[in-house]
């Protein structure tokens, strides 16, 4: 506890108001505190929108492969971040299993790649790299979201919720499995005697029983989503204007030198979190109704 | 109207086996049994909460025995009532009917009279918190009897209230039993409570050196 006061007052201390206001005042922090707030609010959705289901799923039911979800969910929390953030740059540009065999044939042909944007053209698994090479690469996860649905992911913004995403749906699901844990199953029982389908008892029953749990699970996201820092810079990169987020803020103003800006934007972040952990007291220790 | 032939459970290691008797409509049938036993796992296989390993159960002559909880029409009142914590008890006597799609118009009419009939009329509109034991337990049976429901499991319904309340709502379950003619099913362990409801009174008990469990008719004189 002495350590995290003395860290803080050491940052407070290093930057005077004006320089911290003047570092606030910069266009690209601007941009970033905007990206990072609209990020990790698409984030911490997303990851409540997920954790429900599977969290209610892993409380109330037993099947065979529930513990191996539990293990796979758990994964995200002790990966080391730039792996995973790696594993996802792969994910989006390695052809799919069983696709090379398919674009094999001449009628798929029609498979080359937009390759205009510098960065993009540096991609593992480049598509066009390998078809120069006279290789078919197979289906290519980036490839078709990009020129078949026209939203690219990977170096553009969808990239750092999906960054923040793999890791705070994680902490979310452990949030609501315990929520659901905490709440007595028999309401639900007794509302499927009384007409209901599992999953009529399950949002008229459960879920208003759990939006203290649903509200933690968010908060909890949301400040896992504003930590995020390494995944967000292998998948997403640090380009100013378009994938900087504040964590990278940190990061870009460390690389120039500017460790005003870099402590100012650290101290912000800060005070974004204390406000959410303020905002978790609020919402009560137990997370039962 | 609730009938198990040869039914038998699993209960982790124990078991209830071949068990079988018979309710009929308009009947008031009480189970009793040390705590245990499988009393509440009867009442939850026939609700469909819980799986019978072998065995048929039929209501009103139909054989329910696969059949999900929601289209059996078995009104359920578990020993700990588990009231809906965010609804209040208007919501609670109206939740059946809306899920099966009754008209407003005849939910309304449905809820006032039977609100009427519990006494519940003046706690429509609050939230369940702060409910007393008698006031939580008639809601528990509103909540059920709104469904419509063609049988009536009740799971020591009267077991947490003072001897005063208790009283009055034997008078009021046995008054609805025979005003609505619907056959009820309803653990206790009290011989009074028995005494005072029952038409029928069986027993389960346990088969001595043995992990399984009986049932048979039992004389309350």
């Amino acid at each position: 506890m002495l350590l995290i006061l003395l860290l803080l007052i050491a940052d407070v201390s290093f930057v005077s108001a004006s320089e911290f206001q003047a570092a606030l005042q910069k266009p690209e922090i601007r941009a970033a505190f905007r990206l990072t707030l609209v990020t990790c609010t698409l984030a911490a959705l997303l990851s409540v929108w997920v954790a429900t289901p599977l969290g209610y799923l892993l409380s109330r039911f037993s099947f065979p492969a529930r513990g191996m979800i539990d293990v796979l969910v758990d994964i995200p929390i002790v990966l080391p971040p730039l792996v995973l953030g790696l594993s996802l740059l792969i994910l989006f540009h390695q052809p799919f299993p069983l696709s090379r065999s398919m674009t094999m044939a001449p009628s798929n042909s029609a498979t080359a790649v937009n390759h205009s944007e510098g960065q993009d053209s540096q991609q593992p698994g480049d598509q066009s790299t390998r078809e120069a090479a006279g290789e078919h690469p197979g289906w290519i996860l980036e490839t078709w979201l990009r020129k078949d649905l026209g939203f690219p992911v990977t170096y553009q913004w969808p990239a750092v919720v999906l960054a923040q995403f793999a890791v705070s749906c994680a902490f979310a699901i452990r949030t609501m499995r315990v929520t659901f844990d905490q709440i007595s199953p028999r309401a639900e029982d007794v509302a499927r005697t009384l007409g209901c389908s599992r999953s009529q008892a399950f949002l008229q029953v459960a879920l208003p029983q759990a939006w203290k749990g649903v509200l933690t699970a968010f908060t909890i996201s949301w400040a896992r989503a504003l930590g995020e820092f390494g995944p967000i810079l292998v998948f997403a990169g640090a380009t100013r204007f378009r994938t900087e987020v504040l964590s990278t803020s940190v990061f870009l103003e460390l690389s120039v030198g500017q460790l005003d800006a870099a402590v100012a934007v650290s101290l912000m972040m800060v005070a974004m979190a204390v406000l959410v952990l303020l905002i978790l007291r609020g919402l009560g220790t137990g997370l039962s109704p | 109207m609730i009938e198990l032939q040869n039914v038998t459970l699993r209960i982790g290691n124990w078991q209830i086996r071949n068990l079988s008797f018979a309710v009929r409509g308009g009947e008031y049938a009480v189970l009793m049994g040390r705590t245990g036993v499988g009393k509440t796992s009867i009442l939850e296989s026939i609700c469909g909460l819980r799986r019978v390993v072998s065995g048929r159960i039929l209501i009103k002559t139909v054989d329910v025995t696969s059949w999900s909880p929601a289209d059996r029409k078995v009104g359920y009142m578990p020993q700990d009532l588990a009231l809906f914590p965010t609804m209040t008890v208007r919501q609670h006597l109206e939740f059946a009917p809306r899920i099966h799609g009754v008209a407003g118009k005849i939910i309304r009419e449905r809820i006032s009279q039977l609100a009427e009939l519990l006494e519940i009329s003046p706690l429509l509109d609050r939230g369940i918190r702060g409910l007393s034991g008698g006031e939580s337990q008639r809601v528990a049976l509103g909540r059920a009897l709104a469904a419509e429901p063609l049988v009536l499991l009740l799971d020591e319904p009267l077991s947490a209230l003072d001897e005063t309340t208790r009283v009055a709502a034997q008078k009021l379950l046995k008054r609805l039993n025979q005003e609505m003619g619907i056959a009820v099913l309803h653990i206790t362990h009290s011989r009074e409570e028995a005494a005072a409801l029952a038409d029928t009174c069986l027993e389960l008990d346990v088969v001595q050196d043995s992990r399984q469990a009986v049932i048979r008719s039992m004389s309350l004189r």
